[in-house]
């Protein structure tokens, strides 16, 4: 069985990537975007302080639950909706494949 | 006007490391940055996270490893300029650098090192159509003057430790405090909480939430705003709105100074010295780009180390050095401190 997933993002542009995820790496969805070099800064570095990698979940894929950390961050950051989660925090599992992802927009 | 030998643009754990690398080849330093405090994001993002990739400390906390590297360079007796972004830089005829910050405050140095992290920290603003218009008149991201508040209306939006400090404090002061959050909980000293607890039982600030500020209004200075608390909009009067939702980096003016930027950093030269396309100029740590950077504070340090080598040839062309190890040599501060090894003792046994 192959490591990897797909996932699809749309960039702020509406752009749709198609991304080629390692599920064995510890990676999660800020760190795929950097390796694809996507405009998603990660200021932070990852650990749900910033909101760089603010994005919306399209599809319906179940998601561990946001951690405090990550409900407080998404309390303070703008543009927020239903379906926003912190791509830091998505860790890559065989579960997300063909995850879909929009990025959110840039303070 | 401020005079060094090296100037360091950004306080974080690069640039302060610099200054001990420098002070090791008897290099003066001073160091300028936006915050109010040294270390960068180690201090303002996350001070309470423990760090694990830092050679021989298997576990630090950011906060602490800011407070080691201010032990580590007190001898070289660093100057600041704290709570003052660097925003031009001009060459003089006997090329030296004047950067001049925000404020007005020069700076003179024959180097200059920026170690500038991710820019500078501005505060974040919430997306809100009208708000430039109402940026000096009425909307304040950072509290300069509390004075500035006495017995005005104010309303504090955000939910972590500035917001219910500053709730706390205003309260004294302003003819009201309304503080808005967009969830129920709040990310903060508890004791700051039940402060606020206490306040809002008392009948002494209002509290709305889970709520959102959605519109500005007034004609020229801000007078009410418009709030959505779960659907149910509130017309609050107010003469000033503070938004405290933190910073974030922007690389800021420094785009301007005529160096080469590379997705959104400053391209050097990795293969000799860290030296910018303006010779005299360097950049260190996370604000660089070569081919295979890696942002890492361990990165950084190491860069910081070969840029003092380059500075000093840069300052004192005509001088011999070599590396000296501080096993060997220790580490003799301009403050006349001196840190040696003990020396053996010889002893025969008969």
């Amino acid at each position: 069985m192959s490591l990897d997933i797909k996932i699809y993002l749309t960039d702020r542009e509406g752009k749709r990537h198609e991304l080629v995820a390692p599920t064995d790496m510890q990676m999660n969805l800020m760190e795929i975007c950097k390796a694809y070099e996507l405009p998603v800064e990660g200021t932070c570095g990852g650990m749900a302080l910033c909101a760089s990698c603010q994005c919306y979940v399209e599809s319906d894929h179940k998601l561990p639950k946001k951690s405090e950390d990550e409900e407080a961050m998404l309390s303070e950051a703008f543009y927020v909706k239903e379906n926003s989660r912190l791509g830091c925090q998505i860790q890559m599992t065989p579960e997300l494949e063909g995850l879909e992802i929009v990025l959110a927009p840039e303070d | 006007m401020i005079k060094t030998d090296l100037l360091i643009i950004g306080a974080g754990p690069t640039g302060l490391f610099a200054v001990f690398e420098a002070g090791l080849l008897k290099l003066k330093c001073h160091l300028i940055d936006s915050l109010p405090m040294p270390g960068g994001q180690c201090a303002e993002i996350y001070p309470k996270k423990p760090i694990y990739d830092i050679p021989s400390h298997p576990e630090i906390l950011a906060g602490e490893l800011i407070e080691k590297l201010e032990t580590q360079i007190a001898p070289f007796q660093p100057g600041y300029t704290l709570g003052e972004s660097a925003v031009s830089i001009e060459r003089t005829p006997d090329d030296q650098f004047i950067v001049t910050t925000d404020q007005g405050t020069q700076h003179q140095a024959p180097v200059v090192a920026i170690a500038g992290g991710l820019g500078t920290f501005e505060a974040r603003k919430p997306p809100l159509t009208n708000l430039d218009k109402f940026e000096k008149n009425g909307v304040d991201y950072i509290i300069k003057d509390p004075e500035r508040y006495r017995d005005k209306k104010v309303v504090i939006a955000g939910g972590g430790d500035s917001a219910l400090d500053w709730t706390i404090f205003l309260e004294k002061l302003a003819s009201s405090v309304t503080l808005i959050h967009r969830r129920n909980e709040f990310r903060g000293a508890l004791d700051s909480v039940d402060k606020v607890q206490e306040l809002k039982n008392q009948g002494r600030i209002q509290l709305l939430t889970p709520a959102e500020v959605t519109e500005l209004h007034g004609e020229t200075v801000l007078q009410q705003i418009t709030v959505n608390q779960e659907g149910k909009l509130h017309q609050i009067d107010c003469d000033h709105l503070i938004p405290l939702f933190g910073l974030t980096p922007k690389l800021g003016p420094i785009a301007n100074w005529g160096l080469e930027i590379e997705k959104n950093a400053i391209k050097v030269d990795n293969s000799l010295d860290y030296q910018t396309n303006i010779p005299g100029i360097y950049a260190i740590g996370d604000v660089n780009t070569y081919p295979g950077k890696l942002k890492l504070i361990l990165c950084g340090f190491h860069e910081a180390t070969l840029m003092c080598q380059s500075a000093f040839k840069r300052i004192h062309p005509e001088k011999r050095n070599v590396l000296k190890y501080t096993t060997v040599s220790g580490v003799s501060g301009f403050d006349g401190s001196v840190k040696e090894a003990a020396k053996s003792t010889i002893k025969s046994i008969e």
